[in-house]
């Protein structure tokens, strides 16, 4: 565990940085709307770099540290400002807020840079509820919810307290818990790619606890795990899907529909 | 009464992994068995540690106790053959398992063996010390009730605390009417446990030798200690007229009082026992007018690749470990596949990380890329090894020549491939030219209908990954316009 110690937190500020993650750029960019979304209606100027791509994990913990390393260069440039920089994503953020500094302990110069920028990280789910300290109104019917925490949330970010309180805040909200609620569900980046039948197996016991608590949908702040556990229910023509935390909490409070 | 079946050389190569894990996890049986045991374990780990800031304190004073013993090691070795030495225990170092077999035989020979009983040591499973004897006719008996379960069916133990964890009572049943002479049918565990200790009491007063492992030894005194929870250690310890020790390295400590905090960390992450039923402090052999004990008595210290962990400033908290398993029982691929599909003595987590420094990169280069990295084994691990941050760092040695000014470790670089290289590169490229990389995601969304339906491992269970209509770059970038 690398969150040792209470994480000391700033006032909201006036404004913060985005940074979307590769993947919910490319299959679940609703989830980087809604994190806009809920943090412009708390008064909080959102900036997105244009240039940002990934924070360089895939290649991190596939043992190309050369390559993490370019792709997590390319992003220090992109944060000029000392505003915080919120990831709605566990592990992304756990990559950028640990991993970072160790990456270039070959190098003083840059290390200093990433530990300045690693200081800055936040998970969304642990900026609402520490640093903005929002106060949700429940806008939604009664809904049976169950809650998967990224292993990288748990282990690295410390932060999985923070998505259960913000979705304690929602009287219409039954938390459901499920069984073994603390396992990995099997994705671990190219771990699913590299080993596809012991990927399976986790993922469906987690799929299997998922439904066993009758909950109607899943909520998990993290897009890896996501994709996992719904393509994997998708192929077993399950109709339960999980979405992100962002984008719950938004359309929960924002009057919407849910989808 | 005839002899079990000897210890068949079962160890497969690890490159096999992939295969063997397939299996595993479409084993019904197993998965609901292992998941089942190590949810039990997880259980009784946890109701030993009620407050998680005591046992922080616990397991950063383990840790530190292990670092300051290694930071010391090679003056706490020769201390502990100077102690041991004055003690009258025979000392014996052995590079790697070949050394450690013909020691051992040499000792067995010179005492004309036929049976040498062993109590539970993973270092004699590591050096496959049971093959070596077999070889020169000397039979070795596994007492310890799991070793002897898993012997008695040609087996390799499936777990470094539960050798036998991977069977059910049936299966013993059916293995103890099959082997043992003149035993019925029984699925009643005490009567099975009564089976196993009349055959091993018999053979504990007919044994030349006697063998053992070691838990922790310790250099001021020349102590070796030795955790159980039979009785079987105590007896293979005392009766025989030689007592054999085999350990790694790694397992020395300075002080008796370094002891207690780990001892008491390990049978808690262990077997979530606050104790163990039998705590053997051995302080050599039997002295002028004592009643029992070995006339004779010997340590065999083994390396077996341990230097190559230590010469290296990360990987050396691989030495830490006290081997409690905690790793393993918390671990999600492990209760998946069970210790067998690993094929090395040590399996899952710590497995993973400390068997390419005894089997080499090249034979086990895939077992690091056997984990999602969650987390778990690191997190209850007693002596805090960080144990994802070495399984990356050995995925990088796999895949890479040695870092300049670094010996290379064994089998290194084993799992390079072109391909897999300019993959990497490929993708770093991208990552790199944000304008590229916006451009690819432009043509990913708009030509997402050409999303391939086959995607490598991916869609072994899932539906195809399909990117979204617009990206997040997009999406920012038209309410920038707006």
């Amino acid at each position: 565990m690398h969150e040792t110690g209470a994480r000391r937190y700033p006032e909201k500020p006036a404004r913060v940085y985005l940074f979307g993650t590769c993947l919910i750029d490319m299959f679940c960019p609703r989830a980087g709307m809604d994190a806009l979304n809920l943090l412009e209606r708390e008064g909080i100027e959102v900036h997105f770099p244009a240039d940002q791509t990934c924070c360089g994990q895939p290649a991190h913990s596939s043992g190309f540290p050369e390559q993490a390393r370019a792709v997590a260069l390319a992003q220090f440039a992109l944060f000029p400002e000392p505003w915080p920089i919120v990831v709605p994503s566990g592990s992304c953020a756990g990559t950028m807020r640990h991993h970072y500094p160790s990456l270039f302990e070959d190098d003083p110069r840059l290390q200093a840079q990433a530990r300045a920028l690693a200081e800055r990280v936040y998970e969304l789910s642990e900026f609402l509820t520490e640093v903005v300290k929002i106060r949700l109104t429940d806008r939604g019917a009664p809904l049976r919810v169950a809650l998967h925490t990224s292993c990288a949330a748990r282990r690295e970010m410390g932060t999985h307290r923070h998505g259960r309180a913000l979705l304690e805040q929602l009287p219409g909200v039954d938390l459901a818990v499920h069984g073994h609620e603390s396992e990995c569900c099997g994705f671990g980046g190219t771990f699913s790619l590299k080993h596809p039948a012991i990927s399976s197996a986790m993922a469906g016991d987690k799929v299997d606890a998922l439904k066993e608590t009758g909950a109607e949908t899943f909520i998990s702040a993290d897009c890896g795990c996501l994709l996992n556990l719904n393509h994997t229910l998708q192929k077993r023509g399950e109709i339960l899907q999980g979405q992100h935390l962002a984008s719950f909490l938004w359309q929960r409070t924002n009057g919407e529909e849910r989808q | 009464m005839s002899a079990p079946a000897l210890h068949e050389l079962q160890f497969v190569p690890a490159s096999e992994f992939k295969r063997r894990s397939a299996t595993a996890v479409d084993d019904a049986h197993l998965r609901q068995s292992f998941r089942g045991a190590m949810d039990f374990l997880i259980g009784k780990r946890a109701a030993q540690f009620p407050d998680p800031a005591a046992l922080e304190r616990q397991r950063a004073l383990a840790e530190q106790i292990r670092q300051y013993s290694l930071a010391r090691l090679p003056d706490l070795l020769e201390q502990l053959e100077r102690t041991l030495t004055d003690n009258g225990v025979n000392v014996h170092w052995a590079e790697n398992a070949e050394d450690a077999n013909r020691i051992i035989i040499d000792i067995a020979q010179r005492h004309a063996t036929r049976l040498m009983v062993k109590g539970k040591s993973m270092v004699s499973e590591e050096v496959e010390l049971n093959h070596a004897l077999a070889a020169v006719g000397i039979e070795a008996l596994e007492s310890d009730m799991g070793e002897y379960i898993v012997q008695l069916d040609g087996e390799k133990p499936s777990h470094i605390i539960m050798p036998a964890i991977h069977k059910t009572k049936q299966q013993i049943a059916r293995l103890f009417a099959d082997k043992v002479p003149g035993v019925a049918y029984t699925e009643s565990v005490d009567e099975l446990i009564g089976i196993g200790r009349a055959v091993l009491r018999e053979k504990f007063m007919s044994a030349e030798i006697g063998l053992s492992g070691v838990n922790f030894a310790v250099a001021e005194t020349g102590t070796l200690c030795l955790v159980e929870n039979e009785g079987n250690g105590r007896m293979c310890t005392t009766v025989p007229d030689v007592h054999i020790a085999i350990t790694g390295i790694e397992k020395v400590v300075e002080k008796l009082e370094h002891v207690p905090p780990l001892f008491g960390l390990l049978t808690r992450s262990a077997t979530g026992q606050a104790i163990t039923t039998y705590f053997n402090l051995i302080t050599g052999p039997r002295r002028p007018g004592e009643k029992d004990g070995p006339r004779e008595m010997h340590l065999v210290l083994v390396d077996n690749g341990r230097t190559q962990a230590y010469r290296d400033q990360q990987l050396r908290s691989t030495l830490q470990c006290i081997r409690c398993g905690a790793c393993m029982n918390h671990c999600p691929v492990y209760t998946r596949i069970g210790g067998h599909a690993y094929g090395t003595t040590y399996p899952g987590p710590i497995g993973e990380i400390v068997s390419p420094h005894m089997l080499g990169l090249n034979a086990t280069h895939v077992l690091p890329t056997a984990s999602t990295l969650c987390g778990a084994c690191g997190e209850v691990c007693p002596v805090k090894i960080p144990i994802p941050e070495l399984l990356v760092r050995l995925r990088v040695e796999g895949q890479h020549d040695a870092h300049p000014g670094r010996p290379p470790l064994r089998g290194q670089g084993a799992a390079k491939s072109a391909l897999v290289d300019a993959v990497w590169a490929g993708w770093a490229a991208l990552y790199t030219r944000p304008a590229l990389y916006r451009a690819f995601g432009w043509l990913a969304t708009r030509f997402r209908a050409l999303t391939p339906s086959q995607q490598a491992g991916w869609t072994f269970s899932r539906t195809p990954m399909k990117p979204a209509a617009r990206t997040l770059h997009e999406m920012m970038a038209a309410r920038r316009r707006r």
